[in-house]
């Protein structure tokens, strides 16, 4: 890709204060993200993709380093955490409006908007439903549509199906790379399968153990779609060789 | 038996008047056999119509009205201070650490005890019943909407950040809906003991209100009228105990545990 980046982090580093001179997070990390690219983020646990995505939000300042939104100005976000993190006193489409009443959009228009991510995410005849009711794969539905409601420049996305069973969980890598099609989002996805990386992604960074450091910068040429199938391609088993050594 | 048992609980709307009326019964009858003067034990007809004649009379009627009016100043105004003053805390430990021992110390005070001061020093008008009230109804108010609004989901706090929400849109659509189950908890305790505080004002000394009644038929061996003013006392925080539950219900109708 040509384009100039969208995303451009520089030297990152995450100190959080400890008892005995800082716990490192973050160490040096950079990277460039192109428009529209699919990223995701590999490391063992406790390697900082968390932090990585906070500081990339604007919910942690970084203790050294830049993060440089194309632009200049703060890019609009949209978050899907490892819990679907809805209000329980919010409906469905009540939740997935959120972003838009914080922009204080008219409320005809955001329910118009919320009623095409319902469509989008397969939940018709759900709008209305209650977050106690509906199972984790919903929920995580309504979370994603939340997130891309406001047509964010960025999806951020940690562990989004980490707390779903492995049936559930490749559905929605269909859903999810279709929606990405659909939508044109610039995505980065924290995860911790490689196989879920090799599904989605159009490029890996993976993190070293902590303090995180970028160990390996792999492009995913898989063809898309991608389909169940691939996984038992010859080429999809030397990407997932060369993650999986990274990670050591 | 299992038929039976399952009919029991069929109508168990009834079973409650069922069990007011056998204790109605029961108090009419010791009354009766116990061969107790009037003074002492009045019998629930005795009772009746003293209710009637003080209704006719009007002093039902105006004494229940300060004191419902006491309740409602002293419910209003300790529950709104601790409102504030509890988010203030729940935000700042700094301002918690400040306000801590008196908190505490606000506590370890039997408010009973110091309503003789209050009623000297603000004289035996409505202020000093309202400002016990208040005294009595903040403390619950104040540490359930600590808790309330601590127990926001943190992850909740991220969303609503990571969307640029202004911190007017972060207490209105985050914290206050998520605070509300416990706060209004803490209101439907504050309501209760706001009676209580009214009350107790009242008996310490008052020219008006349901207390003051109380005092009156106590010091004219008038038990019946004694009797009229508790129970006007028990429907009145039974009233508001319902406000507030109705209230609860109607916004919380999200909880789970309220969908039974
Ligand atoms: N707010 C925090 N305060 C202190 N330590 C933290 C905080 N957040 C994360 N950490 C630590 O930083 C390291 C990286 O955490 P995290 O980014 O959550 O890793 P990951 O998401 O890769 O599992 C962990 O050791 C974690 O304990
Ligand atoms: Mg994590």
């Amino acid at each position: 890709m040509t384009t100039a980046p969208i995303l451009t982090v520089q030297d990152l580093s995450a100190v959080f204060p400890d008892n005995n001179g800082g716990l490192r997070a973050l160490q040096n990390v950079s990277f460039e993200i192109c428009p529209q690219e699919f990223i995701c983020v590999l490391g063992p646990s406790g390697s900082g993709k968390t932090t990585l995505l906070r500081i990339l939000a604007g919910l942690l300042k970084p203790t050294s380093g830049k993060v440089d939104f194309g632009n200049g100005r703060q890019p609009r976000i949209g978050m899907v955490f490892q819990q679907a993190n809805l209000m329980p006193w919010r409906t469905a489409i009540q939740n997935i409006m959120l972003p838009l009443e914080l922009d204080g959009m008219d409320h005809d228009a955001a329910k118009e908007r919320a009623r095409k991510l319902i469509d989008l995410v397969g939940l018709q005849g759900f709008e209305s439903s209650l977050p106690r009711d509906l199972s984790g794969g919903m929920a995580q539905r309504v979370a994603i549509a939340r997130a891309l409601i406001h047509d964010p420049d960025l999806l951020l996305l940690d562990e989004p199906f980490g707390s779903l069973d492995a049936l559930t969980r490749e559905r929605m890598w269909t859903e999810l790379s279709r929606i990405w099609q659909a939508r044109q989002k610039t995505v980065i996805m924290v995860t911790h399968s490689i196989e879920e990386s090799l599904f989605l992604a159009d490029r890996v960074l993976v993190l070293t153990q902590r303090p995180g450091r970028i160990k390996l910068d792999l492009t995913v040429d898989i063809p898309r779609p991608r389909e169940d199938e691939m996984r038992y391609t010859s080429h999809f088993g030397e990407l997932a060789k060369k993650l999986k050594e990274a990670i050591g | 038996m299992a038929d039976a048992l399952r009919n029991i609980h069929r109508n168990r709307r009834w079973l409650g008047l069922i069990s007011l009326l056998m204790g109605l019964f029961l108090w009419w009858l010791v009354s009766q056999t116990a061969n107790l003067p009037s003074f002492i034990l009045p019998s629930p007809m005795e009772v009746w119509s003293r209710f009637l004649v003080a209704l006719a009379d009007g002093s039902l009627f105006l004494n229940t009205g300060v004191t419902l009016f006491e309740i409602l100043c002293g419910l209003f105004a300790g529950a709104g201070l601790a409102t504030v003053i509890g988010y203030l805390v729940a935000k700042s430990r700094a301002l918690e650490r400040v306000l801590a021992p008196y908190l505490v110390a606000s506590q370890a005070v039997p408010l009973v005890a110091i309503a003789p001061l209050l009623v000297i020093w603000f004289g035996p008008g409505m202020f000093s019943k309202i400002l016990i009230c208040a005294l009595i109804v903040f403390f619950p108010v104040l540490v359930n909407t600590v808790v309330g609004v601590r127990a926001v989901p943190p992850a909740l706090n991220d969303l609503m950040h990571s969307l640029r929400a202004t911190r007017g849109q972060i207490l209105l659509k985050l914290e206050i809906p998520a605070a509300l189950p416990i706060f209004l908890s803490g209101l439907r305790i504050g309501a209760t003991l706001s009676v209580i505080g009214a009350v107790v004002g009242e008996l310490v000394g008052s020219d008006r209100g349901l207390g003051f009644l109380i005092n009156i038929g106590r010091g004219q061996y008038d038990t019946a009228l004694v009797f009229v003013a508790i129970f006007m006392l028990i429907i009145l925080a039974l009233v508001l105990y319902g406000i507030v539950a109705w209230i609860e219900s109607r916004v919380l109708s999200w909880q789970e545990w309220r969908s039974q």
